[in-house]
């Protein structure tokens, strides 16, 4: 028996989630003194997943998946799954894995619990500690079918390192016209910014910022860091900034290493979509503001000083620590 | 086009979230109920379809007699039709197996539901239903133009945008960006009148099983108290995010 875990790449390329998967699935691995098969699509290195505790990869190497295709990328998973008789498929939490994972699901007959925080409490009954209610709160959930789907909470578990030679190995999975019934048609991707999802460190404006010709400070700010951008709800609806950078309730989720707020109060809506950063700064002039009860590190100031002096004090940090 | 949109009832944004019987359950005292806000972004494109398109639009909730507000309100913004599946909604297979059984039923070419409900956060019901139906399913949905039965929507992807092109029957999981926040109808007297002459048919559930189940909840630890750093001292924040956070 062993878990299956689906490794995402991006043009080839693992990303930090990935290697947060591996690691995840080698801890249930081990509970359930089972071994990691990892299955990928179109990825170079494939070796490297030893360091995270995989001894197996399938990888699969098909022109047709050059694109992703959430029915034929489940279709792979699922039947990498049978392949390997896993009772437990794991996977992470980016746009990509949560398309697939409730197909994967349907196509298993199998109980899947997102946005789970932490390795099983216990493996039989299999119940797992998954974020709930926007983060307001934790939910153990116990999964009964014989196959069991985790998606991992990005910045929950963290990478481990675990050395295992993996053995890699070429999967050819069988693949029907009815998974290529939803066509890409283009890809709009701005690869010389860092995204919400992917990054450490996220710098965000709300409305005490007063207009959009005031974002120079944070995108300095967010450049010195090598930061996300984003801001708060009404900022996006009123168009200072685009909708892909409101994060909240309604907005992306963060869960950064470190989330910085600027001019933002601190509504719970807000609050919701950001608290499972690990670190949380606010800049605020308000000292009443309700984000203060919310934040590790408060600056009581105004933030067209605060932030021009604290990018100058990161670069002179950086350049120090380089 | 015959139009179903699923309808969560979930605690309003700014809910206190408590639990009872020894942290096992959510407790609805004192909570206000509303249309989750992914499914009120894709209502509201399905009432566009009526408008621009002439489409119908039946809403559709798995719950208990409890929900029927949140129905209510669908039909006030101008759903035709609502139906109501008579059972606890339990985990996101059932959900959707319940859910796939009306949409035979009711042979809809489109299936309009949320990334995911703000209560339980699964962003299940909308992919395992549209596998169930053998339809096509596109997720994180921030547009969508129907022609005939081709369809052409734009996905959110981290960081960025996908065009996907697809035909009917189609199920999506919405969010906001299907609409504006601005195009969002609040029901006005006349709607809310009207709704209460709509039909809310009650059906039985087929019994579909649950694969898992919410035991137990936990509030997360209380916060420490704020670390305040003088707006002149900025040189100890750069520290404690460095030496403490271990974030730079
Ligand atoms: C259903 C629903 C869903 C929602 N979802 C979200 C969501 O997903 N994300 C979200 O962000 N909001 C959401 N909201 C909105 C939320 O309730 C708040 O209205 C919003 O977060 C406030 O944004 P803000 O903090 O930028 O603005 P404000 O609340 O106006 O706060 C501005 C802050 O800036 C400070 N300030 C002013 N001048 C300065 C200065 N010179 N220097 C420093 N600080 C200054 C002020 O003291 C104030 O605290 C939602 C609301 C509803 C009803
Ligand atoms: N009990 C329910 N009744 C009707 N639709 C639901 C129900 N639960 C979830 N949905 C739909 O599925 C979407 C995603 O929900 P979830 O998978 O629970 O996060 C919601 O936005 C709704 O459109």
């Amino acid at each position: 028996m062993s878990v299956l875990v689906y490794i995402e790449s991006e043009n080839g390329k693992f990303k930090k989630a990935s290697y947060e998967a591996a690691s995840y699935a080698k801890g249930v691995a081990d509970q359930l003194g089972a071994s990691v098969t990892a299955v990928t699509i179109n990825a170079e290195n494939n070796e490297v997943l030893g360091t995270y505790g995989v001894s197996k990869v399938l990888q699969v190497n098909n022109d047709q998946l050059s694109k992703f295709n959430a029915d034929a990328y489940a279709d792979v998973i699922a039947q990498a799954a049978k392949n390997e008789d896993a009772k437990v498929v794991v996977l992470g939490q980016t746009a990509n894995d949560k398309y697939v994972a409730p197909i994967i699901a349907v196509n298993l007959e199998a109980g899947y619990a997102s946005n789970v925080v932490a390795l099983p409490e216990s493996t039989s009954p299999f119940t797992v500690k998954r974020n709930a209610f926007t983060n307001k709160a934790f939910n153990f959930t116990t999964i009964s079918s014989d196959v069991k789907i985790v998606g991992v909470a990005k910045n929950a578990y963290g990478v481990k390192e675990n050395e295992t030679s993996a053995a890699v190995e070429d999967f050819s999975p069988s693949l029907d016209a009815s998974d290529f019934s939803v066509n890409v048609e283009s890809v709009d991707k701005a690869t010389d910014k860092v995204t919400i999802a992917d990054a450490e460190i996220v710098v965000s404006g709300g409305r005490g910022l007063k207009g959009p010709e005031n974002w120079d400070m944070i995108e300095n700010l967010a450049e010195t860091l090598g930061a996300a951008t984003a801001c708060s709800k009404p900022v996006s609806d009123m168009g200072w900034r685009p909708h892909s950078e409101h994060v909240g309730q309604t907005g992306k989720p963060v869960a950064a290493n470190l989330y910085i707020a600027v001019g933002i109060s601190g509504a719970i809506q807000h609050l919701a979509g950001i608290n499972a950063s690990k670190y949380k700064v606010v800049i605020n002039n308000d000292p009443e503001a309700p984000f203060f009860k919310a934040a590790d590190y408060g600056i009581v100031g105004d933030a067209f000083e605060v932030v021009p002096q604290l990018n100058e004090k990161l670069k002179e940090f950086k350049a120090n620590n380089a | 086009m015959k139009i179903l949109v699923c309808i969560s009832h979930v605690p309003d944004t700014t809910s206190k979230i408590n639990f009872t019987e020894g942290d096992t359950k959510f407790d609805k005292n004192g909570v206000q109920f509303v249309i989750n806000p992914n499914d009120e972004f894709g209502l509201t494109r399905a009432m566009w379809f009526k408008e621009k398109q002439g489409a119908s639009v039946d809403v559709v909730n798995v719950g208990e007699a409890d929900t029927e507000p949140t129905l209510r309100k669908a039909l006030a913004i101008g759903a035709d039709n609502a139906i109501r599946v008579n059972t606890p909604a339990k985990d996101g297979f059932q959900v959707a197996k319940e859910l796939a059984k009306v949409a035979q039923d009711g042979g809809y070419d489109l299936v309009i539901a949320g990334r995911e409900s703000i209560d339980y956060n699964g962003g299940m019901v909308p992919g395992m239903l549209a596998k169930l139906l053998k339809a096509n399913f596109v997720n994180t949905c921030v547009s969508l133009e129907v022609e005939g039965d081709k369809a052409t929507a734009i996905r959110e992807i981290d960081g960025g945008k996908e065009t996907l092109t697809t035909s009917l029957p189609l199920v999506i999981g919405g969010q906001k960006g299907l609409v504006e926040e601005s195009d969002l109808k609040i029901p006005n007297m006349r709607g809310i009148m009207m709704a209460r002459k709509k039909p809310l048919n009650v059906v039985d559930p087929i019994g579909a099983e649950e694969k898992t189940s919410a035991d137990k909840f936990e509030k997360p630890a209380p916060k420490g108290d704020v670390k305040l750093i003088d707006k002149d001292n900025l040189d100890e924040l750069i520290n404690l995010l460095h030496n403490e956070a271990k974030a730079i």
